[in-house]
């Protein structure tokens, strides 16, 4: 009962921040508009029961990523104004695109829940061991082990690139 | 029913703990501060001047508010407000004594123990970082912006080489859930095994709660007061609330972490909760009063080039260790 009330103002949430992100003008408005859609989908996490990756999601993504949105944002934004009216409509066309693409989007979403079955009765992950640290790191280094460490190489090389193109600079 | 009842009891009273934990704080700091400085410190009001941090208090609801006109009103209202929740929350997770029996039910002493705990007072703080930031942006002033933009370059720095500290405990103790970990330490504290996370975790504190000699965001003698400067009134007691609170989250943390929470032997839990949490607490005065700040650039080098490094070469030993162990 409690947990439908949560998801309910979560996702009202995530939805009000999304909408956010596309409407305002102020790149920090928009950025805090991203940060509110992000903790509203760790809420969301955590009534799933996945802890770890609600925990992940609050921590790396509104704590760390778009903390360094903000700061290049509010750094380069000092002092410049708003777009003129001109850029604006040369901008126009990308409602157009965004829109279809939101809409290609939906269709697929619709898609996902019609073969779930709709309002699925389909039980829920149970507390218990699902989403804890240590089932979510067994799972990361057994089941999924290549691609984990694809994604850690991946990494690798940014941090390699980022190396190389900060000692060019100086 | 009940169990929501009971937390929502329980936050309230340590809301209201650490409210007043934060006044009386402001006048031990000042007295304190001052006998470092041959001074008296705050002496007119009540025995010893404590009611002093009350008579502050009622002086900075009274006071004009002001919002700059180049404000964004709705940020720079928000900014105070996003710190001190963050402030307030991250504490909700620490046990501050064993779970007590009460009317037939067993009732933890923290507010809620998930078995991330850890994790979970790291994602709150690093939500505070957000109130320093959006202060400095919203208030459309210099000084301020480049404060919070220095708070937060110093905030992520340092996060991580404290993040990397905790990890030794965490794997040491085979858990993040903070009542195991206390328990994991009835016969040794982390401290011992833990001596290197331990001197990178209050290292790291204080650059976490921006304190000297840590302290460039707000460093006065180059930036006015920093990400602070345009605030007044009670916005502004709320970043001095929210600064103490976290002082008080991290030294809490560090006692579940490495002093063995509220373990102690003849007195009551929680009053060993107090007094090393009281001991940390007077470590930050002491440091205010004896180190000067440090220079911006050597704060990020000293951050990235030495915590860092020591960081990972201490979780990496921890884990061999636990291996072969």
């Amino acid at each position: 009962m409690l947990s439908t009330v949560v998801f309910w103002i979560a996702a009202a949430l995530a939805v009000a921040g999304a909408i956010g992100v596309v409407v305002t003008e102020n790149p920090v408005h928009t950025a805090l508009s991203l940060v509110l859609t992000m903790l509203a989908l760790g809420v969301l996490f955590l009534l799933l029961h996945a802890e770890f990756l609600a925990v992940v999601e609050v921590l790396v993504y509104a704590g760390a990523v778009m903390v360094l949105f903000l700061f290049v944002v509010t750094l380069l934004m000092a002092g410049v104004k708003p777009p003129k009216e001109e850029h604006r409509l040369r901008l126009a066309y990308q409602t157009l695109i965004a829109g279809l693409f939101g809409l290609i989007l939906f269709v697929l979403v619709l898609h996902g829940m019609a073969s779930a079955g709709w309002m699925s009765t389909l039980a829920g992950p149970s507390a218990g061991t699902f989403g804890t640290i240590a089932s979510f790191g067994t799972a990361l280094f057994t089941q999924y082990l290549l691609p984990f460490e694809l994604t850690a190489v991946v990494l690798l090389i940014a941090v390699i690139g980022v190396v190389v193109l900060a000692r060019e600079q100086s | 029913m009940l169990t929501v009842i009971i937390v929502l009891v329980k936050g309230l009273i340590t809301a209201v703990l650490l409210l007043a934990a934060f006044g009386i704080m402001t006048w031990v700091e000042r007295k304190v501060l001052a006998r470092f400085q041959f001074r008296p410190g705050p002496n007119r009001l009540g025995p010893l001047g404590i009611l002093q941090f009350l008579a502050d208090g009622l002086k900075l609801v009274f006071k004009e508010e002001i919002i700059p006109t180049a404000a964004d009103r709705v940020v720079y209202l928000m900014a105070p407000l996003i710190s001190l929740v963050a402030a307030l929350v991250a504490f909700a997770v620490i046990p501050w004594g064993p779970p007590i029996h009460l009317f037939g039910q067993t009732i933890p002493m923290e507010i809620g123990g998930p078995n991330i705990g850890i994790l979970f007072v790291f994602a709150v703080t690093s939500l505070g970082v957000y109130g320093i930031i959006l202060g400095g942006w919203a208030s459309s002033n210099k000084y301020s912006l480049l404060g919070g933009l220095r708070s937060t370059a110093q905030v992520i720095s340092y996060e991580l080489a404290m993040g990397l500290a905790v990890t030794g405990v965490l794997i040491a103790a085979g858990s993040a859930d903070l009542n195991t970990i206390v328990a994991k330490q009835y016969h040794l504290w982390f401290i011992v095994p833990q001596i290197v996370g331990f001197l990178i975790y209050i290292i790291t504190m204080v650059a976490e709660t921006n304190r000297t000699p840590f302290d460039l965001p707000e460093a006065e003698n180059e930036l006015v007061a920093g990400y602070h400067t345009e605030y007044t009134g009670l916005k502004w007691a709320m970043y001095m609330m929210a600064e103490y609170i976290n002082m008080i989250t991290v030294s809490g943390l560090a006692t579940t972490l490495f002093l063995g929470g509220w373990h102690g032997p003849w007195l009551p839990p929680e009053l060993w909760f107090l007094i090393k949490v009281a001991l940390f607490m007077y470590f930050f005065i002491w440091i205010r009063a004896t180190l000067p700040r440090l220079r911006y650039d050597r704060l990020m080098a000293f951050g990235w080039k030495v915590l860092l490094p020591v960081a990972l070469l201490n979780t990496l030993a921890t884990a061999v260790w636990v291996a072969v162990r």
